[in-house]
């Protein structure tokens, strides 16, 4: 069976070459353009070599699902149909990777939470399918901004969930998304996640690399699990059916195979370390109070930190860019000078606080704040007066009644 | 196509479980002529099944694998059920994903496989209850009728949800007393044989697995016409006995009774034109196959004598 290696510097139908995915991503010369990030994750998708996108209309993805119809039209992907729901096009997706096709799709909010029974069961079948996840509002009454709470329920599910600042950053790690989840020690669908609209509907200048390389195909044969193609062997799976078993042997199946998958997550660690240089990155940690965040969180932190700087407060940061794998052991590491834990995030319940609280010593540092949901924004001010606040600092009131 | 695939390796052999062994010496794979005649005596493509005893699904699971025109390149696609509960019996790949997604399922299934082999058949067929056909499910058996994905979908119609203990389901009869109908049924059956056609399908049939040559010949149909034109459906009857208070060796008397012509499971067809031309098309290949094996033998014969 050919592997992928074999296929490097040979071309595809579209005259784009194979390219050594290290080579690609780290040493071809890049462009700078100027684009959306949804004009971005198209530009990606045109060098990711998809057998397959299943698209359904939803804001804010649907510029994204449609421009991937362009890709297919032009004959970048292999097939690509709009399914009826996000939960069909879920299982859609899984469909198709069950037969071996390298696999893209989008979805937003609402459709996130009508697709979740698909994503535990992709994770436990070993499925490595990428879906953007450009988050937005899941709750009633209906709101189309952008709201992270979604992704505090994709990361019980068994898959990877990375939380993307940039555009640049969603460029890059479409692409990379594909070399790590498709290890075969690690197998397993991603949710590529950024805060829906910043993101999407933004323009922001991307170093994208060169339309005429392409990343190796899928190699379905490398996976851990057989390939539903009937070009290896139709064992039969097991001779009695575990869900039939009430007794200690369907427990331990189970209970052995859930442990597995997690274990897979953990595994793409060291992928990832490669990949995106670590699961976070550190500013001026050694300062008294640190911000930990993820997403467009870490854009305003930033905002917030100059903000300071005049006022002569030094502020660390610590972006977080994996949630699965969580990187606990970095964040103790990058926190453990800090006399104050500062956490902005994009929604009401604060999971980004409590995955840090749970994690490192002394938690009474952790400061669960602010908070902004229903899609509104997060001025730099009030993660600064946050921080003020923290430090029984004077703080100006940012809005009053009348 | 033939038994090369699941050929093991001459140093492996002894270790291999005497079921494999015996699936690569007697197995039907790449025998173009397989039908429910071979049930007996070659290896069937299902092991010993968990199914209640004398129950019909066994049947039609023996009748329609020993059918498949090509199941050395066919993926079969279950839901949650009592067929789940089969499947990994089974020596065709076959995927449980969810409860009522298996068309979706099948359909990235489908194209997945025609994108990866242009140049090969590779069959999809789905085999669901009706609770994942009907109910759970609909929205996904339509939505792949409409688009003309291209495989066969089989409900096994036992008109309730059996295997979580015999709940009211879409397709059981109205005034059917059950459990989640404790007055009994206030709609009728769903007439899902007739929205199949007006959804699309080209090749659709209402009957039971009481004759295994009448289930050999529909599974091949549906099959090739789903092959070759789109979608096709088929609606057996595999009553659970359990349920309807019958014991182990009523399964088939039962499915007699309610396939005479003014039953519900009276045997009834639909071929939409594109689809005929295909039957006549295979029939008239199969006669020229007879006609030349006939042609052959009396050569043989003249030769000999």
């Amino acid at each position: 069976m050919a592997t992928q290696a074999s296929f490097i510097g040979q071309k595809n139908k579209k005259d784009q070459v194979y390219t050594d995915p290290w080579n690609m991503m780290f040493e071809a010369e890049r462009t700078p353009s100027f684009f959306t990030g949804s004009e971005v994750i198209k530009e990606a998708v045109r060098r990711a070599s998809c057998d397959m996108m299943v698209a359904y209309p939803i804001t804010p993805q649907s510029e994204a699902a449609a421009l991937c119809g362009e890709l297919f039209a032009e004959g970048y992907i292999g097939d690509y149909f709009r399914g009826e729901s996000e939960f069909a096009v879920m299982s859609q997706c899984a469909g198709a990777a069950f037969g071996g096709a390298r696999v893209f799709t989008t979805t937003a909010g609402p459709g996130t939470m009508r697709a979740m029974e698909n994503f535990p069961m992709w994770a436990g079948a070993r499925l490595p399918i990428q879906m953007i996840v450009t988050c937005r509002g899941i709750n009633s009454p209906l709101s189309i901004q952008p709201d992270t709470l979604e992704i505090s329920y994709l990361m019980q599910t068994g898959m990877l969930v990375w939380h993307a600042e940039t555009a640049q950053d969603f460029y890059d790690w479409i692409l990379m998304g594909y070399m790590v989840s498709e290890e075969p020690d690690v197998h397993l669908p991603l949710a590529l996640c950024c805060d829906g609209f910043f993101v999407t509907h933004t323009k922001d200048m991307v170093n994208l690399t060169p339309t005429e390389m392409c990343l190796p195909p899928y190699d379905p044969y490398r996976s851990p699990v057989p390939c539903m193609d009937m070009e290896c062997p139709p064992v039969r799976m097991m001779r009695d059916p575990f869900v039939m078993k009430s007794n200690y042997i369907s427990y331990a199946t189970h209970a052995s195979w859930q442990q597995e998958v997690w274990a897979a997550v953990e595994r793409s660690r060291k992928h990832t370390i490669r990949w995106m240089n670590g699961l976070i990155e550190t500013e001026n940690v050694e300062n008294d109070v640190v911000i930990v965040a993820s997403g467009t969180a870490v854009s305003q932190s930033r905002e917030a930190i100059a903000i300071l700087e005049d006022e002569g407060v030094n502020v660390g940061l610590v972006k977080v860019k994996t949630l699965r794998p969580w990187p606990g052991e970095e964040i103790r590491e990058a926190t453990k000078h800090a006399k104050h834990v500062i956490i902005p995030e994009f929604n009401v319940t604060g999971w980004l606080a409590r995955e840090v609280s749970a994690t490192i010593p002394n938690n009474e540092r952790v400061h669960a704040g602010p908070h902004v949901c229903g899609g509104m924004t997060m001025p730099p001010e009030i993660i600064a007066s946050e921080i003020k606040t923290v430090l029984g600092m004077k703080v100006p009131a940012l809005a009053g009644r009348g | 196509m033939s038994k090369e695939r699941i050929k093991i390796a001459e140093e492996l052999y002894d270790i291999m479980p005497a079921e494999y062994q015996d699936l690569v010496k007697r197995a039907t794979y790449g025998n173009e002529q397989r039908g429910w005649k071979d049930i007996g005596n070659a290896k069937e493509l299902i092991e010993e099944h968990s199914l209640c005893a004398g129950c019909p699904e066994s049947m039609a699971f023996r009748y329609i694998l020993a059918s498949l025109p090509n199941p050395e390149d066919t993926v079969m696609v279950g839901s949650t059920g009592c067929t789940s509960l089969v499947f990994p019996h089974v020596a065709v790949h076959n995927i449980h994903s969810l409860f009522g997604n298996q068309n979706a399922i099948a359909s990235g299934l489908k194209r997945a496989l025609s994108v990866r082999f242009p140049d090969r058949v590779k069959d999809v067929v789905v085999l669901a209850g009706d609770g994942a056909t009907v109910d759970i499910g609909l929205d996904m058996t339509l939505q792949a009728w409409f688009r003309q994905e291209k495989f066969t979908t089989i409900c096994f119609d036992n008109e309730l949800y059996a295997n979580t203990g015999g709940q009211e389901s879409g397709l059981m009869q109205k005034g059917f007393v059950a459990k989640m109908a404790p007055v009994g049924k206030s709609f009728e059956k769903v007439r899902l044989p007739e929205i199949a056609r007006e959804s699309g399908c080209h090749y659709v049939v209402n009957c039971t697995v009481s004759k295994p040559n009448l289930v050999e010949k529909v599974i091949k149909n549906a099959v090739h016409i789903a092959r070759e034109i789109g979608p096709t459906y088929l609606q057996m009857y595999t009553p659970c006995i359990l349920e309807i208070g019958k014991n182990s060796m009523e399964g088939l008397q039962e499915m007699r009774d309610s396939e005479k012509p003014s039953e519900r499971f009276a045997y009834k067809e639909f071929v939409s034109e594109p689809a005929k031309e295909l039957i006549a098309e295979l029939a008239a290949k199969e006669k020229e196959r007879k006609a030349e094996a006939k042609r052959q033998l009396a050569s043989q014969t003249v030769a000999v004598g």
